[in-house]
């Protein structure tokens, strides 16, 4: 028999209510990397843009860097835990797989028996926790949902490989996303191009490793000239439909929060979506390195304490990485 | 409308001299892109992108390696434009 069933009750719209981040304690330097690779501070710099990146300790665990951004992130939305009603952690770099890291979190934060799960999205993972999560909120499932994007990458860096030695960082971000009466989290553009797998890659997959003679830790190596072209050009375009998706243009803007993967590639696709000089554009990159999925929140962190940016600023945020995947939506800054 | 040998070269130092700021007439035929005239791999993905909008081909990832001077993207663009 087919009964009616009762939809759950959801919030017209949803919106970021904060943002949190944690960065290691340990900035590293250009000088450091360069005790393994024959390059310079100069090189470096002029191919990446980045000066410092942030490396985790022993304690600065996956689990210990997510509960710290969370719990700013809670804090700034003017919540407690107890009101957060599940939890998603975009991650590539925990290395136990099962449990997930989120259950942890959601019971070591208080957040009683929120429905908690990790997603594999890589530096495209803040863009789909937060679209999964505006899609909670709004289909009655959750009223709050916290949202990381965590990353230990000096776990998963060849130091001696000179392409990419100096690119990674580690660090966690986080915003929780909850019921809104007006739109503030504008139509994801998203998708994946999963026949550019090669591009970006863990270099070995873990099962190698069960009855095999493979010795070296995996690392993730890249395609830098196929990944650039990829970032800037076609980047672009999905942020650009972004806007036009959430019926604005790049006039509309304040801010402009791609991930924090390369200077050059947020300094070619401002050029090449001609953003107006007014934009304010997050440059993270030069002191976190690129940090994969918690780059977003991480940036969008630093514009609001800095300054750069304020609280209802309307931001276009974008991410894209290993898949490849990506992700773009308009949002409005908590 | 094919392009001549002397207009992918103009349209290249053009090119060259927008995105690495190289001055146009150092933008020659015998020279490296990347030893000659300092345009590193990434100002090279951004000069092949501008190259196939110009004059209208493609240019793949792994054939931009093989362009190593000036004159192998002229004789890539002369063979390969539509």
């Amino acid at each position: 028999m087919t009964v009616k069933i009762k939809p759950a009750k959801g919030s017209p719209y949803a919106r970021i209510l904060g943002v949190g981040g944690y960065r290691p304690q340990q900035v590293v330097p250009n000088e450091e990397i360069l005790k393994h690779i024959d390059s310079s501070d100069e090189w470096i710099r002029s191919r990446s843009g980045i000066a410092t990146r942030h490396w985790a300790g022993p304690d600065e665990t996956v689990t210990e860097m997510t509960l710290s951004a969370a719990g700013k992130a809670i804090a700034d939305a003017g919540l407690t835990a107890d009101q957060i009603d599940a939890v998603v952690i975009s991650t590539v770099s925990h290395f136990k797989q099962t449990p997930s890291v989120a259950t942890e979190i959601a019971h070591r934060l208080g957040a009683g028996k929120a429905a908690a799960f990790d997603i594999s999205a890589a530096c495209a993972g803040f863009g789909y926790g937060l679209t999964i999560a505006k899609g909670l909120v709004v289909e009655g499932s959750a009223r709050h949902v916290l949202v990381v994007g965590v990353e230990r990458l000096s776990d998963l860096t060849d130091l001696t490989d000179r392409s990419t030695a100096f690119l990674f960082g580690d660090g966690a971000g986080a915003v929780v996303v909850g019921p809104s009466d007006e739109p503030h989290i504008g139509p994801t553009v998203w998708g994946s191009e999963g026949d550019k797998a090669d591009a970006i890659t863990q270099t070995v997959p873990w099962d190698d490793y069960r009855d095999s003679t493979v010795e070296k830790f995996p690392a993730i190596r890249q395609e830098g000239q196929t990944v650039f072209r990829w970032a800037v050009f076609e980047m672009a375009k999905v942020a650009q439909q972004a806007l036009e998706a959430a019926g604005i243009t790049a006039d509309d803007l304040d801010v402009f929060i791609p991930h924090q993967a390369n200077m050059r590639i947020i300094d070619s696709m401002v050029k090449t979506l001609k953003l107006p000089e007014h934009v304010a554009v997050a440059r993270d990159v030069e002191f976190t390195g690129n940090t994969s999925a918690a780059s977003i929140p991480l940036a969008m962190e630093r514009m609001l304490a800095t300054g750069q940016a304020k609280s209802g600023d309307t931001a276009l945020v974008i991410g894209f990485g290993a898949g490849l995947v990506y992700a773009a939506a308009v949002v409005t800054l908590p | 409308m094919a392009h001549t040998s002397e207009q992918v070269l103009e349209g290249l130092a053009d090119i060259v001299n927008e995105i690495a700021g190289i001055p146009t007439e150092d933008v020659q035929l015998d020279k490296s892109f990347t030893d000659d005239l300092d345009v590193d791999s990434l100002s090279m993905v951004e000069v092949v992108v501008a190259a196939e909008e110009r004059f209208e081909v493609k240019i793949p990832d792994d054939d931009v390696k093989g362009l190593k001077t000036v004159g192998d993207a002229v004789d890539y663009i002369l063979k390969h434009q539509g």
